[in-house]
Order: C-alpha cells, then structure tokens, then sequence
C-alpha cells in the first residue's frame, strides 16, 4: 500500500518534470519565433514596379537586382517573372544572352527563357513571381515564389 | 599503494587488503600516515609533470605499459582535444572583434585581419585547428574501428563519439558562414539547399537554420548563436563523457595479453610520468604544428559575400564535397537523403551487430583481417574513380534511362545496382575469403570510408569550372 502511494506520488512529479520541459520548450520556441515571424511583415507585401509595357522588348530577358528576378518577355508577349535561383541548389543563375539560356554555374543546370529545365540536374523549371500589368506599367509581386511543374502558356501574363 | 603528495608530508591511501603487511594493528580503510613513503615518483628530487590535482583526477594512478605504444592510437584522441581548447582559446578572442550581421560580418573580419595586432595569427589558428579537428576527429573514429574498440562496455562510447563528430561537423559548418565572404555566403546556401530534398520535414528544418527563406540577418544570428555558444557548450559536455566513458571501460583498448585477457596478466606503469610525459609531447607537437601551418597559409578570405553572383564553381565546404559529388551522380532524393540515412544507420550499428569474436587491442584483428581490408580498400580505390568516370562519359547527363523520370533513372537504378555490388562483394568475402563477421564488417567500413574519401578528394580536387571533371592545376 504505502509503495503503491510512494510509486504514484513520484509519477507525478515525473509528470510535472515533464510538464516543465514542456513549457520551457514552448516558451523558448515563441519566443525565438515572434522575432522571425514578424521579419517579412515588416517589409509588407514586396511589390516591384519594373516599368511600361513597351520598354520590354518580346524575346528580351531583363535582370531586376533588388527583386532577385528576372523579367522575361516571350515571343508572343506576355511576361513571366523568374526567380533567379537555381532550383538545384539555390545559385544565381545568370542570362547568357547569346545562347537564349539562363546557365548555372554551380552544377551545370541550363534553363530556356521559359524557365525550362534545358539540362539537368535541376529538377524543376525557374520558380515565378506573379505579374501584373495595370494601365500599361508591370508589376511584380515578388513576396511568395511559386513552384511549377512546367511552362504552360498560362503562367505568362499577357496585356 | 598509491602516494600521494599533499604539501610538505606524504599521504599514502591503503586498501583494507594491503594494511595488515604494513601495520601489525587492524584499522579503518583509510590511514593516513605522516611519514613519507618513497616510490618512484615521489623521491626527493623527482619532478612531477603535473602537480594539478584536475589533470591527475581525470586519469588512472597506473596504465598497461602496452597502452602507451603510440602506434596503438596514434594519440588522435588526445589531439582532437588539443586543437578543441586551441579553438575554444582562438575564438573567445574572436567573440570580442565580430559583428554578426550581414552589414558588419565582413567588415570586422577586415578590422580583425588588418589593423588588430595578431588578428590574423588568431584566425588562422582557429581556421587551420578547425580543419584539422575534423581530419582527426575521423580519423581517431577510424583508429577506434580498426582497433576494434567498440564491444562491451565500450559501445556507448561509439555513439557518444558519433554525438561528438556530428557536432563538430555542425559547429564548423556554422562557423563556415561567419566571414560573410562569397565562399562562404555560396557553400551555405548549397549545403541548406540540399536539406531541402530530405522529403518532409526537410524545408521546415532549412527555414528554422536559416531564419527564413534565405540567407539574411537572421541566418548569421543563428549561426553566430550556434558557433560560439550552443556548440561548445555541448561539446564540452558531451566530451567529458567521452572522457569519462573511457575510464570506464579501463582505458584505452590494449592486445590481449599472452595468457588470457585478464588485466592481473598486463604490466603497470605509473601514469605520471610515463602517460603524461607523452601527452604532453602530442600536444606540444600539435600546438607547435598549427602554428607554424597557421602563420604559413593563414585563414583565407575571398570577395565579400554577393547574392547577385554564384561563384563558379561554387562548393560545399570540404567536408561536405562527398556529398556534393553524390549529388552529382544521383537524384538529390538518394544523395542528401536516402544514402546520408543508410550511412548513419550503419555507422550506428556497428557495436550492436553479431560478432564472431569481441576481440579488440589488434590492429586490422589479424593478418587475415588485414589482407581483407587490403583487398577491400582497392576495391574502393579503383571502383569510385571508374563510376564517376563512367557516370560523367558514358551515361552523360540524362541518367541511365534517359526517357524515365529522374528518380529512376538517376535515383533508384544506380542505387540498386551500387546496393547490389556491395552485397555480392560482401557475400564473395564471406565465401572466397572465409571472412569471419568481424572481418567481413571491417572490410565493408574499410571499402566505404574510402570510397567516400575518394568522392571527396574528387570534389576538392578534380571539379573546376561548371563543376566538370578536371586536373587539379587546371582549376
């Protein structure tokens, strides 16, 4: 009887030891969290006006440093907005102009101006911004990329 | 009888069993005799190599002679904590001059580097016994397989010396990031784009390192965090239960005597100064070696870290480029997931599979032991050069089956057939050469360690521009 008790009464305190830990853990995560969660927010909804319509020539790719994409105007011309990391390892992948390819120079991976896989070992095409064109002037929202399996006409944004 | 020195007089501690020789009159386990007893370490005269009490307590009174033949452990264990307390000196002093953020990283690091007196000295300390832990933390791990050093009561100590190598693999690879210069801003960007395959839980685990989607201000915080206060801190207390772990077991594993195992065969030697005397030899030679390399070559750093700019090539730090040339040669599922999982999975296993025999103390275990390895390690030495040359001219990029998805053709073909030549070299040591579990075990760690010391040598050495394949001067 009495070890039962004895038994009972330390699974307890063994409980709230556990309970503690808990709580602590909780704690530290919100608090180390609050900090992080609020980065992003700070900076609002990051909307980049890249310009007019016609300053994109069709076939053209431009660099926007601050917004870490590239905006591409296809033949048909509508726009696309690619994220200029790679999506194998995250590089910077640079337009090479000449031969019409973003090329990777961490792995090799090579990208048309669709963002295509053109070799691997990127597993995926170019991540893209969401464009918008309001009274003849492009806009990129560049706060959530978004994941594709492939160029489909309607990811382009068309006047 | 084990004097001990107290001030001026001599105490000599007895057991119960040795006092009724000594005293004709029956007492208390303890007595404390005010006369002074001579042994050979205590004579007038005699110089003790340590009259600290915390380095004596942390030792036995007395080794086996055979335990302090250096051939037997090569003293990596000992180094590996040398060149920890060189890091933990050199960076205390870092802790003071840097600025973790992305705006000031590398500017202080400037600071430190050009107008600090001996900064550069102390980065280069820092840098060179951070490279070094890792080549002798792996090696010691090594030293330990092969010496067979990890039954009975030493199994715990294998794993706790695996808690130990993963941590330091963390704490460099956090520290990698800190000069905020273009290798190290583009080495960690690689290395936690990789975690992003580990399918799951692997882009939570990437956003909570890095502080958000990217590499930015919060990413060097953690970082700094990590590096200089939670790392340590486990390291230090993870390693005094390595330390401890090993007093435990009797110390450091030595051949079984001629007779039989039993420790009454084994001849003793004062540890003072016959084990000290050594050490401190080892750490003296250590301390001596990082410095000499530390002010020849320094710390390096490159151009200030540019999101904009990949370099090209870009690398994962060295002792990740295993890895970074597994991904080269399959799908990033198999190469940061599923072969990193195996891997640990069977480093974990190794004390608690089937043995043979629990021997330990002998090199290789035998002559047999040792030709097997032998042959295992050629294997590996000619095999891992032929696949990457075979992957990169033969098969080229699209995989095995081109026309198949990525994850077959690149993933589980290769992988299947690289599991099916392990199994069949496995089953021919077995059969062909009547290896016995342990040797067989042995050959099989033998064959992977080298293989993965090839892939890596191969990152560092033979990947230039794009990442193709190239001589070393050409890089």
């Amino acid at each position: 009887m009495k070890k039962d008790r004895r038994k009972f009464l330390s699974r307890i305190l063994q409980a709230l030891g556990g309970l503690a830990v808990l709580e602590a853990t909780w704690v530290a995560a919100t608090f180390l969290g609050s900090q992080r969660g609020k980065a992003p927010s700070d900076n609002g909804a990051r909307v980049h006006v890249a310009g007019p319509v016609e300053r994109f020539e069709p076939g053209s790719v431009t660099a926007f440093r601050d917004g870490e994409f590239y905006l591409a105007r296809l033949q048909d011309g509508g726009f696309l907005a690619l994220h200029r990391k790679c999506t194998h390892l995250g590089c910077t992948v640079p337009w090479i102009a000449d031969e019409q390819r973003f090329a990777c120079p961490c792995h090799a991976s090579a990208f048309d101006i669709h963002g295509d896989v053109l070799s691997s070992p990127a597993p995926r095409p170019l991540d893209l911004f969401s464009v918008q064109i309001e009274n003849g002037i492009v806009k990129v929202d560049t706060t959530k990329s978004i994941r594709r399996g492939r160029f489909e006409p309607l990811q382009a944004t068309r006047v | 009888m084990y004097p001990q020195r107290r001030g001026r007089s001599y105490v000599v501690l007895l057991k119960t069993s040795e006092l009724a020789s000594v005293y004709p009159y029956s007492s208390p386990d303890l007595i404390w005799a005010t006369e002074p007893v001579w042994t050979s370490t205590n004579k007038p005269g005699y110089r003790s190599f340590s009259a600290n009490t915390l380095i004596r307590h942390a030792r036995p009174k007395h080794v086996p002679v055979e335990a302090l033949r250096y051939t037997l452990t090569f003293g990596l264990g000992g180094m590996s904590l040398v060149l920890l307390l060189l890091l933990m000196g050199t960076g205390l002093l870092m802790i003071f001059v840097y600025e973790p953020s992305p705006e000031r990283a590398y500017a202080s690091i400037l600071v430190m580097q050009q107008e600090m007196l001996f900064g550069g000295l102390i980065r280069g300390v820092h840098y060179w016994s951070a490279n070094l832990l890792i080549a002798v933390a792996l090696l010691h791990m090594l030293r330990v397989f092969l010496t067979g050093a990890f039954h009975g009561l030493r199994r715990s100590n294998w794993l706790i010396g695996l808690g130990l190598l993963f941590l330091i693999l963390v704490a460099a690879f956090t520290g990698y990031l800190l000069p905020w210069d273009q290798t190290s801003y583009w080495a960690i960007t690689i290395c936690t784009e990789m975690l992003g395959y580990v399918p799951g839980i692997g882009t939570a685990i990437q956003r909570v390192l890095l502080g958000g989607a990217e590499i930015g201000p919060a990413t060097v915080i953690n970082f700094y965090a990590a590096h200089t206060s939670i790392m340590p801190i486990l390291l230090v207390v993870l390693m005094t239960y390595h330390f401890w772990r090993v007093r435990i077991a009797g110390g450091v594993v030595v051949p079984p005597g001629p007779g039989d195992h039993s420790e009454a065969d084994a001849e003793y030697v004062p540890v003072d100064p016959h084990l000290l005397l050594r050490e401190y030899v080892v750490m003296l030679v250590v301390i001596a070696s990082v410095l000499v390399i530390a002010i020849l070559f320094g710390a390096p750093l490159g151009e200030p870290a540019n999101a904009g700019v990949s370099p090209n090539p870009a690398k994962a730090p060295w002792y990740f480029l295993g890895f970074q040339e597994l991904l080269l040669h399959f799908h990033p599922l198999f190469a940061v997931f599923i072969v990193p999982l195996l891997i640990a999975v069977a480093v974990i296993s190794v004390p608690f599979l089937k043995y043979d025999s629990e021997q330990s103390g002998t090199w290789f275990l035998s002559a047999a032991g040792r030709r097997i390895a032998i042959v295992a390690a050629t294997t590996a030495l000619l095999a891992t050069p032929l696949w990457i040359l075979a992957d990169e001219f033969v098969v080229g990029p699209g995989g095995w089956l081109p026309n198949s998805s990525p994850l077959v053709s690149n993933g589980l073909l290769p992988f299947i057939t690289l599991l099916a030549g392990i199994v069949a070299f496995y089953a021919v040591l077995r059969k062909k050469f009547a290896a016995s579990m342990n040797e067989a075990v042995q050959a099989l760690f033998v064959l992977f360690v080298v293989s993965f010391a090839v892939l890596t040598a191969t990152g560092v050495w033979f990947r230039g521009s794009g990442m193709a394949l190239v001589w070393p001067w050409q890089i």
